[in-house]
């Protein structure tokens, strides 16, 4: 087995391309998959009602919301899995999760 | 070659994994390999070897301990039986997930209820498809030796498979029996230090026993499947290279006296010993008898079985083991299925014999030849039940 042409894929496609024993050889690659696919619901901030506290920030399991320039805050929709975690802990109202239509 | 000594089996095999030089041994004493995991820490403790002997609280945590220090590329050895191989059940498929070349001796006897520490294959059957390269050892000599080889097989770069090596408990864990050991040059010349395919080490982040989800977790059971598969020709390989540097040859099948044989018994384990000269004694007599011992039980040696059984009429299967409630013994059963399609497949006879330390004579496996002439269907049978 050649570790060099195993390691070199960052996501295997065929099962002979599985690295074996399903080793990570490059450190932080779980930020190539996007769980954004997984997402049925994605949250939408009104900054008129933000009280920029942060919270939301504080609470997203999936580390993907910042902070804007201004103080304000949005997801990236790429990870955002849609958990409604940060709607829920938002006492302002300002998070609303919206159905994600085709 | 070194010179023949008496020892008894358990503690040779103790002695064996001390010549292949491990680094790491996680052993949960318990009955009948006991004497294998109180030499091995022994000889630790003595200073013989540098390794270091993690004692443990379980067998779930000896396996445990033993994937993390081969993660780091030591070489790893555990030893067990019955109950604690049952408790190890949840981590044995994880192991060959992982590749890891770990080496376990398991000193067959059967699993509860009702308690009973002797001698049968109940505790090994379930583990048939964790993943794991799976032998079965003769006698003492086959002990010392497969475990030698077992480390070679399971660090092959081709393989990177746990192996499990069966000694049948009591029966031959607690015999005491003449052994040829290899000198530690030797043992050298044939086992070099492992090289692991990968290690964990702060300097080098890596990730091992990742998460997978139902997109490609097929994708790594197919992988795994296939290198268990493909671990065979280098078993085979490496059983050769012991050969030419020992000169004793093993098998994946080994034959006794198969030649124009129309009835073979099919034994797994020690018990070939006993049936062999059951065969001596049933050929004085003119019975055209032979004998197949199954040496690799996984992966399954398909051609090797072909080869073996070619010609013969009845094949009489002799299983330590039983799968309650299914079509007979897991030997049986297995070979019944994959010589399903063959034309003119021998007829299979499936005895199940030998459970708990039920003593299987010379006289009973000539009696067990004599009923399967006369047994018309292929159904499962108890042998020297009360009835």
């Amino acid at each position: 087995m050649k570790k060099k042409k195993a390691a070199s894929k960052a996501w295997p496609e065929k099962w002979h391309e599985v690295n074996p024993g399903c080793m990570v050889f490059i450190p932080g690659n779980a930020s190539t998959y996007h769980t954004g696919s997984w997402r049925a619901q994605r949250p939408e901030w009104d900054n008129k009602k933000c009280i920029k506290c942060g919270l939301c920030y504080v609470f997203c399991p999936e580390g993907c919301i910042t902070e804007d320039a201004e103080g304000f805050f949005k997801a990236n929709l790429d990870y955002c899995k849609g958990c409604g975690i940060c709607a829920h802990e938002c006492w302002p109202g300002a998070i609303k999760m919206l159905e994600e239509v085709e | 070659m070194g010179k023949r000594v008496g020892m008894e089996v358990a503690i040779a095999a103790s002695e064996a994994v001390a010549l292949c030089n491990i680094d790491v041994a996680a052993v949960y004493p318990i009955t009948p390999q006991s004497h294998m995991a109180e030499h091995l820490a022994d000889i630790i403790h003595d200073g013989r070897i540098d390794a270091e002997f993690i004692t443990v609280e379980s067998e779930h945590s000896s396996i445990s301990a033993c994937a993390g220090a081969s993660a780091t590329g030591a070489r790893v050895y555990t030893a067990t039986s019955s109950q604690g191989l049952m408790l190890m059940h949840e981590i044995l498929p994880i192991v060959s997930a992982m590749r890891l070349p770990i080496v376990m001796g398991n000193a067959n006897r059967a699993v509860s209820g009702p308690l009973n520490i002797w001698n049968d294959h109940t505790d090994i059957m379930p583990q048939r498809d964790s993943g794991w390269i799976c032998m079965f050892a003769e006698n003492g000599q086959e002990v010392v030796d497969m475990t030698i080889q077992s480390f070679k097989i399971a660090e092959h770069p081709d393989v990177m498979l746990p192996v499990v090596l069966n000694i049948d408990g009591f029966q031959l864990t607690h015999m005491i029996e003449p052994i040829e050991f290899p000198t530690q040059r030797e043992v050298n010349k044939f086992l070099p230090p492992r090289k692991p395919f990968a290690s964990l080490h702060p300097d080098h982040p890596i990730s091992m026993g990742c998460f997978n989800m139902p997109d490609i977790f097929m994708e790594t059971m197919k992988a795994k499947d296939t290198a268990l598969r493909n671990s065979k020709k280098t078993i085979i390989n490496i059983w050769k290279e012991w050969g030419r540097q020992f000169g004793r040859i093993y098998r994946p099948v080994e034959t006794y006296k198969t030649k124009g044989a129309d009835t073979l018994i099919l034994t797994v384990g020690s018990m070939g010993e006993t049936a062999s000269i059951a065969v001596d004694e049933m050929r004085k007599k003119g019975v055209a008898v032979g004998l197949v011992k199954l040496r690799l039980w996984r992966p399954f040696p398909l051609d090797e079985l072909h080869d073996a059984i070619k010609g013969c009429k009845t094949l009489i299967v002799m299983d330590r083991a039983v799968s309650f409630g299914g079509a007979g013994g897991p030997v049986a059963t297995e070979i019944k299925s994959l010589i399903y399609h063959d034309k003119g497949r021998p007829r299979i006879v499936n005895f199940i014999m030998g459970l708990g330390g039920r003593d299987v004579t010379v006289n009973d496996f000539i009696a067990m030849v004599e009923r399967a002439k006369k047994k018309k269907d292929e159904t499962y049978e108890y042998y020297g039940v009360r009835e």
